[in-house]
């Protein structure tokens, strides 16, 4: 057996040199392993160019794991709730995996590189679980997160700039979908994907083409605004988006401990992720129960009165008189491109019906001293923000 | 073509019978498909030397149930009951135990032994209560399972404080302690300490191992019989049974796969490619191979899979079988004595250090032994004046280091005559022909995965609600249509038939109930 040498301390991603170029602010938390910023220069600043101009955000410390062998499409497909056999080859799924309680352990994407080939993307790392649910398949399971350098090119101009950057034909290509170009002899690999619900990309290639990468997207995005943001700036854009954040809006299920804390996808509003014709799938037996009886918790998407953001707070029936609370909120901000106090919450069955209303009750500090507020808040069903560019296929020069 | 069927048994081995025969009865069309060519599974009768037969794997009964044999009007014949056993000393010196007697030791031990024997039998009968009954969910409200929860209370209860105690003190601890606690006749640790890890990847200084022990004596009180006509004779008369009440068993005919069609059972196929069409399936074979292989891990969920995956089930006894020209001399026996059980195990210690060489895949140089002699009291067996030896053997484990070929098959076997000739000094000219079977070979022979007799380690992890796993433990599998109904269930092995009456009595309940 040969002994490995394995990097002590915290990681750089190869795109650290052009990041720390650029940060002025030096906030740096730790994402699995790596070195991430919060914020380089003005999160505001950073998220106005998500929403106006185009945002880069260094997403190589992401989990990715490449899942191959014959079994692969079986593997994946008792692995997650949707029907995995619809995703063809340079098309990419939003999925779900559960235990075997039908609760969920995390959401990520999952590329369909090429027949049978996969890639498997999530914040949170899973080669327990992946490697327990290979047992009787013929898989060959390898993290590759370190061998893959990912930027995230998030924003309206965000087209525009790769376009200039030489990426031909990228105008064909539509949300979920895959591209391949060459880049300096390089496979650089675009996915029509993104956690900031804008029109939006990301670039997945070999690390010792990532400063050049980065080089010649900046150079392309000059004129177009383009920036890099950490993470403060994308924890906004995902909130606007009504994505959700593992140990936010939800705890895995395998790190949870206490009994009723986990959720199960249809207590997430992913239940158009559960595909029940499928005959088997982790989960499958424990959701088909938890629809016939009913759900203990949902997921509900307030727009909240006022301008003070509903950070954790509880949630409850009625302004006054409440025995006891409904629920509570997991994520929220004031969302200054939809002008609205916006939040994502849990709460009890039957409550939380879309265009009903809740009171939110938000603490907030004025110098020093606290006060308190009931908010009236009505449950959408649409993500906050949504513009037709997300979507839009060929999507608009900015 | 296809036939179609009520339900279908997967391996006719004897729990497999008692459960389509009960199936039967209730109005039910069965067929059992037995992959060898003649059903029992384990309990089968073969011949392995010119004319000298044998019990080819279980050999002694400890428990056929009494519902068993009542539902069924079983009758079978029996060569010998309640059998001594002898425990060989040297210079002729031997222990012999029955029930709560035993001779040849201090009055202290044999007064001791009635003692330890009243207790141990006490709560071996608490445990066989649960024998015959589907064990319970944990955490439900279904009322039976309630029901049957409460009584377990209830019974434990009612030992007393003393005795519950003393039972909740034992039931995880390993027989050692307890016995060199006990006794100072070292035959008797030895025979004792044998009883406790027959057939189990244990040893003596093993935790769990007073509860390998109760289990043996929750059959019968530990009394043994042997079958006239070896244990196939067992399987032949429920074979005949399951026939008479309606039941088709089709042998040669070995199960490649269930076939599952949007999640639920629909049926078998046979390696020669036959399909055979049922909503309900009951494998007689055990969990591993049911999940693992004829399901597959595609049609189960994960954290299930896994916990089959990781059952333990590596066998750890072999099966030795030696045609004799006749009966060996062995110093203190008289000739009557050969109809008894006869056990190599000199002492607590020898029975420890046998096992230790299993720990790394290698087989014990000075083994411990069973020993019978079916052809002593049933002459059906050996050719007229000739004998038959039949000994469980251990340790060899199923995962031997570089694996099992002829080579190492004939090193343990030598070890394992070496361990008879220094009580039977004659043996190795007596004998005419011999046969060993490790667990490799059990497994391949009788299809059991790991080749271990019970389908899986009976320790508290793998027993009453949770045996085989977690989940799965009402003979009920995740699958719709899928049941267990072979050793792998509660309560495990031997020739008890529990598993199997259990299994089809909760087949009907649910269909009942449905």
């Amino acid at each position: 057996m040969t002994i490995q040498e394995v990097h002590q301390g915290r990681l750089r991603s190869p795109f650290y040199s052009r990041l720390a170029a650029l940060d002025t602010v030096n906030q740096w938390h730790e994402w699995k392993g790596y070195s991430s910023a919060d914020a380089l220069y003005c999160e505001d600043m950073e998220y106005f160019a998500i929403r106006n101009a185009t945002a880069v955000f260094d997403l190589t410390p992401m989990t990715k794991y490449r899942i191959t062998g014959p079994d692969a499409l079986d593997y994946i497909n008792r692995l997650v709730t949707r029907d995995m056999s619809k995703i063809k080859p340079g098309r990419v799924a939003y999925a779900v995996w559960c235990d075997d309680r039908g609760q969920v352990i995390d959401d990520g994407t999952i590329f369909h590189l090429k027949e049978g080939e996969y890639r498997l993307c999530s914040q949170e790392r899973h080669m327990a679980w992946l490697q327990t649910a290979a047992i009787g398949f013929d898989v060959s399971i390898v993290l590759e997160t370190a061998d893959v350098a990912a930027l995230a090119v998030q924003g309206p101009t965000s087209f525009t700039i790769l376009s200039k950057m030489g990426l031909d034909g990228l105008e064909g290509l539509k949300p979920f979908g895959l591209m391949n170009f060459d880049f300096d002899g390089a496979d650089l690999m675009v996915s029509r994907t993104g956690f900031t619900g804008d029109l939006g990309y990301e670039l997945w290639i070999e690390p010792g083409k990532a400063e050049l990468l980065w080089d010649a997207l900046f150079e392309a995005g000059k004129l177009y605004g383009i920036r890099a943001m950490g993470t403060h700036a994308l924890e906004l854009a995902r909130i606007e988006a009504g994505y959700l954040a593992a140990y936010e809006d939800f705890l895995p299920a395998d790190a949870t401990m206490r009994t009723g804390r986990t959720r199960s996808p249809l207590e997430l509003g992913l239940g158009w992720l559960v595909d029940f014709k499928k005959p088997n799938f982790n989960g499958r037996r424990a959701l088909a129960e938890e629809k016939r009886r009913g759900s203990t918790w949902r997921l509900v998407k307030l727009d909240i009165d006022g301008n003070k953001a509903a950070h954790h707070s509880y949630i409850f029936a009625k302004e006054k008189g409440n025995k006891r609370e409904i629920g509570f909120v997991t994520s929220a901000a004031w969302s200054p491109v939809c002008k609205q106090n916006i939040a994502i919450g849990t709460v009890r069955m039957p409550h939380g019906a879309v265009g009903s209303n809740v009171w939110v009750e938000i603490y907030y500090q004025r110098e020093m001293h606290w006060s308190r507020a009931m908010a009236k808040a009505i449950v959408v069903d649409k993500p906050f923000w949504f513009p037709p560019r997300r979507s839009a296929t060929p999507p608009g020069p900015y | 073509m296809t036939d179609k069927y009520d339900a279908i048994v997967v391996g006719g081995g004897h729990n497999g019978l008692v459960c389509s025969a009960l199936l039967a009865r209730a109005g039910k069309q069965v067929l059992v498909l037995e992959a060898n060519d003649q059903v029992g599974g384990a309990a089968v009768t073969r011949e392995f030397a010119d004319g000298y037969s044998v019990s080819a794997c279980a050999h002694l009964l400890y428990q056929l149930q009494p519902s068993v044999r009542k539902e069924l009007k079983l009758n079978p014949k029996l060569a010998a009951e309640d059998m001594t056993t002898i425990a060989l000393g040297e210079n002729g010196e031997h222990v012999r135990i029955q029930g709560g007697k035993v001779l040849g030791v201090s009055d202290a031990d044999a007064e001791s032994y009635r003692g330890f024997h009243k207790r141990m039998t006490r709560f071996a009968d608490l445990l066989r209560t649960y024998f015959n009954k589907t064990p319970p969910r944990l955490g439900t409200k279904d009322f039976q399972d309630l029901k049957t929860l409460g009584r377990l209370g209830f019974d434990l209860r009612r030992l007393g404080k003393t005795e519950m105690r003393e039972f909740l003190r034992l039931i995880g601890i390993n027989i050692h302690d307890e016995l060199t606690e006990r006794f100072e006749s070292p035959l008797l640790k030895g025979a004792l300490s044998l009883d406790a890890v027959l057939g189990t990847h244990l040893g003596p200084r093993s935790p769990n191992t007073i509860m390998t022990y109760l289990y043996r004596l929750a059959g019968d009180h530990g009394r043994v019989a042997s079958p006239s006509g070896g244990m196939g004779s067992i399987s032949d008369e429920l074979a005949h049974v399951a026939r008479e009440s309606g039941v088709t068993i089709r042998t040669g005919m070995p199960v490649s796969r269930i076939v599952i069609r949007n999640g639920r059972v629909v049926g078998v196929e046979t390696e020669s490619g036959e399909r055979f069409d049922s909503l309900t399936v009951i494998s007689n074979a055990d969990p591993k191979q049911t999940i693992m292989q004829l399901v597959g891990a595609r049609h189960v969920e994960t954290g299930f899979t896994h916990r089959v995956h990781h059952l333990r089930m590596k066998g750890n006894a072999a099966k030795l079988h030696l045609a004799l020209d006749g009966l060996p001399a062995i110093n203190g026996l008289a000739k009557k004595d050969f109809a008894d059980r006869i056990v190599i195990a000199p002492d607590e210690h020898y029975v420890e250090r046998a096992f230790n060489p299993a720990k790394y895949g290698e087989s014990s140089p000075e083994p411990v032994l069973e020993i019978t002699f079916p052809s002593f009291r049933d002459a059906s067996l050996a050719p007229t004046g000739k004998h038959v030896l039949s000994a469980v053997v251990q340790y060899a484990p199923y995962e031997f280091k570089g694996g099992w070929d002829d080579a190492a098959r004939q090193a343990f076997e030598a070890a394992t005559i070496r361990a008879i000739e220094r009580f039977a000094p004659d043996i190795t000219q007596r004998i005419s022909a011999s046969e060993l079977l490790t667990p490799a070979d059990i497994e391949r022979e009788f299809h059991i995965t790991g080749g271990h007799w019970h389908h899986g380690e009976l320790t508290l992890d793998q027993f009453l609600f949770v045996r085989p796993v977690c989940g799965a433990a009402q003979y009920r599998m995740p699958v719709d249509g899928l049941y267990l109904c072979g050793a792998g269930a509660h309560p495990g092995g031997g020739v008890s038939g529990a598993a199997g009456r259990n299994a089809a009595r909760a087949i009907l309940s649910r269909e009942k109930a449905a």
